[in-house]
């Protein structure tokens, strides 16, 4: 392909844009930047940007059961602020999302390395990774209710220990409770922990950890002083993608936990729901703060910007 | 979609304990991957008696028929249908827009640190505010919500951040000498980007338009409250399992699972054969 592009690759051009008729306009180098990086700009100013100052406005207005009145009331804010279940929502959210953190860190920061250092040819490499993938492809939805007949009373996990003789009756906790959502979590968010951290460490040279380990660098030495300081800008942006994703979940949640336990967006969504559109931008506002606060930390740690952008 | 990277020979041949160690994490973990979703598939194909757990009352395909009989799933067909032709619609647009911003932000511009914390925000914001601050906008413009309006947006602020990071990814592994070869040899800059550098980032480019689709068809976070009065799938499963819970939801997931399989393999065999012919051509060159 490449062959045959390379010599009429000119004369081709130039028949096709005739150089008279098009108007030589120079764009600085900085113009063109704009025109290029300007689409995605405007798209996600219009729809992030915008409507984040809409529920920021929305959230000090007043309410009632027809409808939504401007005004400048912090009672929203107030009545959030002073009521246990926000706290307790918060702490439990938090809570759920620390234990996947390092699930899935400990699992995407090993397979990642299994997939990168020790698999030794890039087909082979390509369908492992194929299949962490594959499940990616069915909804979110589906994945999640998978596990119920899974863990279910009667389910094929339970059958399995019975049948192993490692318990005689059923168990009774797995499903419906913390421990189904956090291997629901596990389940669905994994992978976005393994491709940004393959994708850091499958830029590291294999010379420098050759050099290391003729430097007499044990394994685990290896592993701290030159691969995890190499892959730190996965590690980041996988942290902050499951992080995220925990934080904002509500389906998960409602699900698996049997309504035990409710997430801050399955809070927001019942208000919305009940149309009290104030109090219910108030919630999203101090939510947002919150995950931009820890977002904005973890950046502060790794600057995956400067990696990213080069 | 390739992991890149170079193949890593250690000056021994014999494996160390760790690629053990870690080759059983990697098989535990597909297990872990594949077991329930496995269980689904075997439950759709349950018996016309039997429930949504074990034991299989013998198996039949009525679930799968249920899916297209009129009545409560009448919807599934028709709401496939939009789901697919908006993922195709945001893929279009995800492309055209992550690739030319990745494009643009190669070179150093004044305003790329909104541009780059925006869609770092919009990445991180939860998908059901966003989806709640674009309905109150349009309730505040007076506008209706609706598939192609306002649930496409929705999408795009999901889509087009993960555009923009994996094109920084690619755009990374890119030898910029090969640009720079094209401009020795009079190319203008219309004929580098035609001739040299789309067709060299082709196969991180087609990754991103089968990412933009998956994440589209699969998104209901950020849809439920901008879609208007038509459901799109994942919003017409959500509403099932709260009202109903039979095996015909594992047949949805098996029939969905089986499209989405047939779609990316098919895209897959053309990188694949894309690649082959590139590095033959190559080797004819050298």
């Amino acid at each position: 392909m490449s062959g045959e592009r390379s010599l009429p690759a000119t004369s081709l051009g130039i028949s096709l844009w005739p150089r008279s008729t098009w108007p030589r306009v120079r764009l600085s180098p900085m113009m063109v930047s704009w025109f290029q990086v300007g689409p995605l700009a405007l798209v996600l100013t219009v729809l992030v940007a915008l409507p984040a100052f809409l529920f920021l406005a929305v959230s000090f207005f007043d309410y009632d059961r027809i409808g939504i009145y401007p005004a400048f009331l912090l009672d929203n804010y107030r009545e959030l602020l002073t009521t246990p279940a926000t706290y307790r929502v918060y702490v439990s959210s938090l809570r759920l999302a620390a234990i996947v953190w390092a699930i899935t860190l400990f699992l995407g920061f090993n397979i990642a390395w299994f997939l990168i250092f020790h698999v030794r040819t890039a087909m082979v490499r390509t369908v492992l990774f194929l299949l962490c993938a594959i499940p990616f492809w069915t909804s979110g939805i589906i994945r999640t209710i998978a596990w119920i007949p899974f863990l279910g009373r009667n389910g094929a996990f339970n059958q399995i220990l019975m049948a192993l003789g490692v318990t005689h009756e059923p168990l009774e906790f797995l499903l419906f409770s913390d421990f189904a959502v956090i291997i629901t979590y596990v389940h669905l968010f994994t992978l976005l922990m393994v491709g940004p951290i393959a994708n850091s460490m499958a830029k590291i040279d294999p010379a420098l950890i050759e050099a290391a380990r003729d430097a007499g660098a044990p394994r685990w030495r290896i592993m701290t002083d030159v691969v995890i300081p190499l892959s730190k800008t996965g590690i980041a942006l996988g942290s902050i993608l499951v992080f995220t994703q925990v934080m904002g979940d509500y389906f998960v949640v409602r699900q698996m936990s049997g309504g035990q336990s409710a997430s801050i967006v399955s809070m927001l969504s019942t208000e919305i729901q009940a149309m009290q559109y104030p109090p219910a931008a108030a919630n999203a506002m101090l939510l947002v703060v919150f995950v931009a606060v820890m977002v904005a930390g973890m950046m502060r740690i790794v600057d995956v910007r400067k990696e990213l952008v080069k | 979609m390739m992991i890149g990277g170079q193949s890593f020979r250690p000056i021994s041949d014999r494996r160390p304990w760790t690629f053990y160690a870690l080759g059983g994490l990697f098989a535990a973990y597909m297990l872990f991957l594949y077991g329930p979703m496995f269980v689904i598939y075997l439950l759709s194909f349950q018996g016309e008696n039997g429930g949504v757990t074990f034991p299989m009352v013998g198996t039949s395909t009525v679930w799968f028929q249920d899916i297209l009989k009129r009545g409560q799933m009448a919807n599934i067909p028709i709401s496939f249908g939009r789901s697919i032709s908006l993922a195709a619609l945001v893929s279009c647009i995800t492309v055209v827009f992550a690739v030319a911003a990745g494009l643009g932000f190669r070179r150093k511009f004044p305003g790329s640190g909104f541009v780059f914390y925006i869609a770092v925000a919009s990445l991180v914001m939860p998908g059901l505010l966003i989806g709640f601050g674009i309905g109150l906008g349009f309730q505040f413009l007076g506008l209706n919500t609706s598939l192609f309006t306002s649930a496409l947006g929705a999408q795009l602020t999901w889509t087009l951040p993960f555009g923009l990071f994996a094109m920084f990814a690619v755009i990374n592994r890119f030898n910029r000498a090969w640009e720079e070869a094209a401009a020795d040899l009079g190319a203008s800059a219309w004929q580098r980007l035609r001739h040299v550098t789309l067709p060299i980032l082709l196969p991180g480019i087609l990754g991103v338009a089968m990412g933009a689709l998956t994440l589209s068809y699969d998104e209901y976070a950020r849809t439920t409250l901008t879609i208007g009065p038509l459901n799109t799938l994942p919003l017409e499963l959500y509403a099932l399992i709260s009202s109903a819970t039979s095996p015909t939801l594992f047949a949805i997931g098996t029939l969905t699972t089986t499209a989405s399989f047939l779609i990316i393999t098919t895209t897959l065999i053309l990188v694949f054969r894309m690649q082959r012919r590139r590095s033959l051509a190559n080797m004819k060159v050298g």
